[in-house]
């Protein structure tokens, strides 16, 4: 046998201990969303506080968004909200999505602990939400001035995940300056 | 022995067709739409837990999705427009049967090449083998009177039994006699290492 030969084993090893040990570093409950640089998906809703009507329209040719999915059903959006809150007063765009909510109760908890939503659309059957791929809520998507899907992120946006979610916001306002 | 089976025919054709998924009934109108949507829930995986599928998981998500399926089975679609939806909004993810695509090759066909890889290398090894001891039958061949040669750990099992002499050499013979009677001293100790 040649000499070389009895290197194989060993690289063989070598490349298998490398794709565990990146293995050991990646996060299992992240899940690709296939809707990333597809166009918002069609709905027609009415928003929760004035009951007018709403489609993806309203997302187009206006600055950068992003659309909340929540519900005060949700623990992890009741952390969530006073961020939001901020962000809001900071000039941030967000559309709510009140994702199988209690009207009532989603009406109350925005006059309690504050507004930051440009509007919030009342999907009470989770139709919308479920042509977003939501597998939860709080998610959270960034939409561009084109009302084209741009980025997802899952679980609450926090002072510490929000540096990354508005690079790409920013990065988004530049094109669509430009 | 006909009337009961009569009865079973029957009774298969008349129940109602369902599908228990869930602990939960899901009635079909025939039988067919009921394992479509069975196999389905079962090969969909929630795409908010990390290893159940959709028949499995309690997860408010798998519920709605559940709901979903029912509702596009019965409406009489196609598995393959099923899965093209759940796939649309959840990814590749919610396939525990993914799709054969670049990305899964590796996955669908690396177990084969590995397979084929192994019987190669393992041919290969045979063959070598197999050339190297016909080499050596041959050699033994060559050296003629030494044909009837057998390794040393035999022979020294044959130490014991007095048929083996057969086996060794005048030279050895005697030797092996003068070990037998004792007479260790008239023998070099050089020989015996």
């Amino acid at each position: 046998m040649k000499r070389w030969a009895l290197y194989i084993p060993f690289v063989v090893f070598v490349l298998l201990g490398l794709l565990l040990w990146r293995g050991l570093y990646l996060d299992p409950k992240y899940v690709p969303s296939p809707l990333v640089d597809k166009p918002f998906p069609a709905f027609s809703l009415p928003t929760l506080v004035s009951g007018e009507s709403k489609t993806e329209a309203s997302l187009k040719g206006g600055p950068v968004h992003l659309v909340n999915v929540w519900g005060t059903w949700c623990i992890s959006c009741k952390v969530e909200h006073p961020f939001l809150v901020e962000l809001a007063q900071q000039g941030v765009a967000i559309m709510g999505v009140n994702y199988k909510d209690e009207n009532d109760a989603a009406r109350k908890w925005l006059k309690d602990l504050g507004d930051p939503y440009v509007f919030s659309v009342d999907d009470e059957e989770g139709t919308l939400s479920m042509d977003l791929g939501v597998t939860g809520a709080p998610e959270t998507f960034v939409v561009d001035s084109q009302g084209v899907i741009r980025h997802r992120h899952q679980g609450p946006i926090t002072r510490a995940n929000w540096d990354g979610i508005k690079q790409i916001m920013d990065q988004l306002a530049q094109e669509t300056a430009q | 022995m006909k009337n009961l089976i009569c009865f079973l025919f029957l009774l298969s054709v008349l129940a109602p067709a369902q599908a228990i998924v869930n602990g939960h009934e899901y009635p079909f109108e025939d039988q067919e739409r009921a394992e479509v949507f069975r196999v389905l829930a079962n090969e969909l995986r929630c795409p908010k837990c990390q290893n159940q599928n959709l028949a499995d998981s309690n997860a408010m998500i798998a519920d709605d999705l559940r709901r979903e399926l029912y509702q596009q089975v019965q409406a009489g679609k196609q598995s393959e427009e099923i899965v093209d939806f759940m796939v649309d909004r959840y990814g590749e993810f919610v396939l525990y049967r993914p799709r054969v695509n670049a990305m899964t090759y590796f996955l669908w066909y690396g177990p084969a090449a590995f397979c084929v890889i192994a019987a190669i290398a393992f041919g290969l090894v045979m063959r070598q083998r197999r050339k190297q001891s016909a080499q050596q039958d041959k050699n033994q061949a060559q050296t003629g009177d030494q044909a009837t040669y057998v390794n040393p750990s035999a022979s020294s099992h044959n130490d014991e039994t007095p048929s083996a002499s057969a086996d060794f050499s005048a030279e050895e013979q005697a030797r092996l006699d003068a070990l037998l009677n004792g007479d260790t001293s008239s023998q070099p100790t050089d020989k015996g290492k």
